[in-house]
């Protein structure tokens, strides 16, 4: 068990390391970033002054020394400068880091408590009508883009009907009206892909000799169910939950932007207009991290589950 | 999905509900429309039917629209689609505007939204295809490789994808918009970028299955070349694998071209573009919501199509493949 929690916090190090490699040589690729630094078109610009502030970047080092640079700043909670207001990166970030990792939460919470037992319903029920509406329903949550949904949802809730808010957050409450319409739209696709992940997996379980057996011993159907069938069709979810993570935060860049949520995702989105790349490659590292992070703890996760993981 | 594939194979359907004394001459009893029905769960006529139709509208949209999609007309904004009672016209003739015989009305500049919608099409569905395909190419190629050859070639394509996918693609491809800047090459080379880390793994897997067969024995034996092998006898067995992947695929580049291009990171306006359309409507819901629900129910439609038939075809191919998504 410590050997494989040992080699998948390896590998976990190397996708770490690897994705600030990739981020800072994306944020490198555009130009000169002292240019960024300048005042408008150079006005009222003092050459030695120039030097001097590029000596104190670092930006006359190579590359490689540049990167070495950037990351031990970063080990040190200095996520650099934002380009926009000139103004440290970091305690911002918190302060937006909030809203966000509220909304994926709920959005996390609901998928999940929907989306399994809706899934085992499915798989229980295969072939009636119940059946039919749950696969329905997560054929849309997988084909309806995520953004679109949010206005259709503004359109019908907000403008039509009035009902709730159609952005931003409140202050205070954790559940208050403005989170109900942006979890919703956020939580459909994972729920889709777990209802059709725990259906198909429950009905392979269902499917199984022991199941058969279990029945043909007079079993209950209801204690087949959640005990032999559940137990084992659980599995399948768990590895889901790093994609899951991964369409959260795709998710969260379209409902942020949407509902004007001022969290990291639409700061990102914004950044990206005003060329501010500072920010962005900081919203990019966080989403890395916690992703990287999740994992890794499904990965551990997954071997407690499933002993026959842990001798490999 | 084990129903369905039930459904594919014939007459096995009945086999689950039907008592054996019942079952004799079942066939020949089907009503009309018991039959129908049947015909339609047995092949995916109405995602086909949909999907003929948006191929259509995209490569006839010069004849099939009137209106010059990127033409602005000021004095027409926001017209409301024809089978809506005349109301909403009446009152922006009362407006000082003018009669306007729009399909789909128009949008907050007055452009014609069915000819936006249809050339919005070809916007869409090349990006897809042309996207979906480099990125086949790519990824099958790098799964061929990586099964292959394996050791620190495969160590090597499989980290990288690993960490491809570690990165949240969207904000990678903002910043590489940001940097190329916004055009069609752009997008093009940023869904490639998305298309092909599936191939890569899922071929790997089937490769390493394949690669200690007979026949691809005898054929390095016989002194075939690596690439002959990996072409003539290795590609052929996985190119079912390869379809369906790409069949599910294409929807979901379908899905993150809109996004990109409703974020502004897609192909530049007045080019007209579905999710940059969606954008466009966003600030007029409560006048014209015609302007935003069009763009996104053709995106809804085409995706949800495409992955109806991703089904049936992953079904027909390849039941294994069940969990691939």
């Amino acid at each position: 068990m410590a050997k494989y929690i040992l080699r998948r916090l390896f590998t976990s190090f190397l996708a770490l390391i690897a994705s600030t490699m990739v981020v800072f040589l994306i944020s490198r690729m555009v130009s000169d970033p002292s240019v960024l630094l300048l005042p408008q078109e150079g006005y009222g610009m003092d050459p030695v002054a120039f030097e001097k502030m590029k000596d104190d970047l670092h930006l006359n080092d190579s590359i490689p020394v540049q990167y070495g640079y950037w990351i031990l700043a970063l080990t040190k909670g200095d996520w650099g400068v934002d380009l926009a207001t000139r103004q440290p990166i970091a305690p911002k970030l918190k302060e937006k880091l909030w809203p966000t990792g509220q909304l994926a939460l709920s959005a996390f919470v609901v998928a999940t408590v929907f989306g399994i037992p809706l899934g085992i319903l499915s798989a229980v029920k295969r072939g009636t009508y119940l059946d039919l509406g749950g696969r329905s329903f997560a054929m849309l949550g997988q084909s309806l883009p995520t953004f679109w949904l949010g206005i259709v949802g503004i359109f019908i809730f907000s403008v039509k009907l009035g009902w709730l808010p159609s952005g931003t957050l409140q202050e205070g409450f954790f559940l208050n009206k403005n989170l109900i319409m942006p979890t919703i739209v956020l939580a459909w696709l994972p729920m889709a892909g777990y209802m059709r992940l725990v259906r198909s997996a429950m009905l392979e379980v269902l499917d199984s000799e022991y199941i058969k057996l279990a029945r043909a011993k007079g079993v209950s159907r209801q204690s087949v169910i959640w005990k032999h069938g559940f137990r084992n069709a659980i599995l399948a979810p768990l590895t889901f939950a790093g994609v899951l993570l991964a369409g959260l935060i795709t998710g969260s860049v379209a409902v942020e932007t949407i509902f004007a949520w001022p969290g990291i995702a639409r700061w990102a989105v914004e950044a990206v207009f005003s060329n501010n790349l500072t920010v962005l490659g900081a919203v990019t590292l966080v989403f890395t991290f916690s992703f990287i992070a999740a994992n890794f703890i499904v990965d551990i996760l997954y071997a407690f589950v499933d002993p026959r993981l842990r001798l490999t | 999905m084990i129903e369905r594939k039930l459904d594919a194979a014939g007459e096995a359907e009945p086999l689950v509900f039907v008592p054996i004394a019942q079952r004799g001459g079942e066939k020949e009893e089907l009503g009309l429309f018991k039959r129908i029905m049947q015909f339609f769960r047995r092949w995916p006529v109405l995602s086909t039917i949909i999907l003929s139709a948006m191929v259509l509208m995209a490569v006839f949209a010069p004849l099939i629209t009137s209106a010059d999609p990127e033409k602005a007309n000021l004095r027409h904004r926001n017209y409301a689609p024809l089978f809506m009672d005349a109301e909403s016209d009446a009152k922006q003739v009362a407006k000082g505007g003018e009669e306007g015989n729009y399909l789909l009305g128009t949008d907050q500049l007055g452009r014609d939204l069915w000819s936006r919608l249809a050339f919005g099409a070809r916007i869409s569905l090349s990006v897809a295809a042309v996207s979906l395909i480099s990125g086949t190419l790519i990824g099958t190629a790098l799964g061929l490789m990586s099964g292959w050859y394996g050791g620190l070639v495969d160590e090597f394509i499989t980290r990288i994808v690993d960490v491809w996918l570690g990165l949240p693609f969207i904000l990678v491809a903002l910043v590489i918009a940001v940097v190329l800047g916004t055009n069609l090459v752009t997008v093009f080379i940023l869904l490639a970028l998305l298309a092909w880390t599936p191939f890569v793994r899922q071929i790997r897997a089937e490769v390493l299955s394949l690669k200690h067969r007979e026949y691809v024995l005898s054929a390095q034996v016989t002194g075939a070349s690596t690439a002959r092998i990996l072409i003539r006898h290795l590609l052929p067995g996985v190119i079912n694998t390869v379809i369906v992947i790409a069949t599910f695929r294409i929807g979901q580049l379908i899905l993150v071209e809109a996004f990109l291009s409703f974020l502004g990171a897609g192909i530049p306006p007045p080019t007209p573009a579905w999710g940059a359309m969606i954008s466009d409507g966003r600030g007029y819901l409560r006048d014209a919501w015609w302007i935003s629900m069009f763009p996104g129910a053709a995106i809804f439609l085409t995706v949800a199509s495409m992955s109806f038939f991703g089904d049936w075809l992953r079904d027909r191919l390849d039941p294994r493949l069940r969990q691939v998504d």
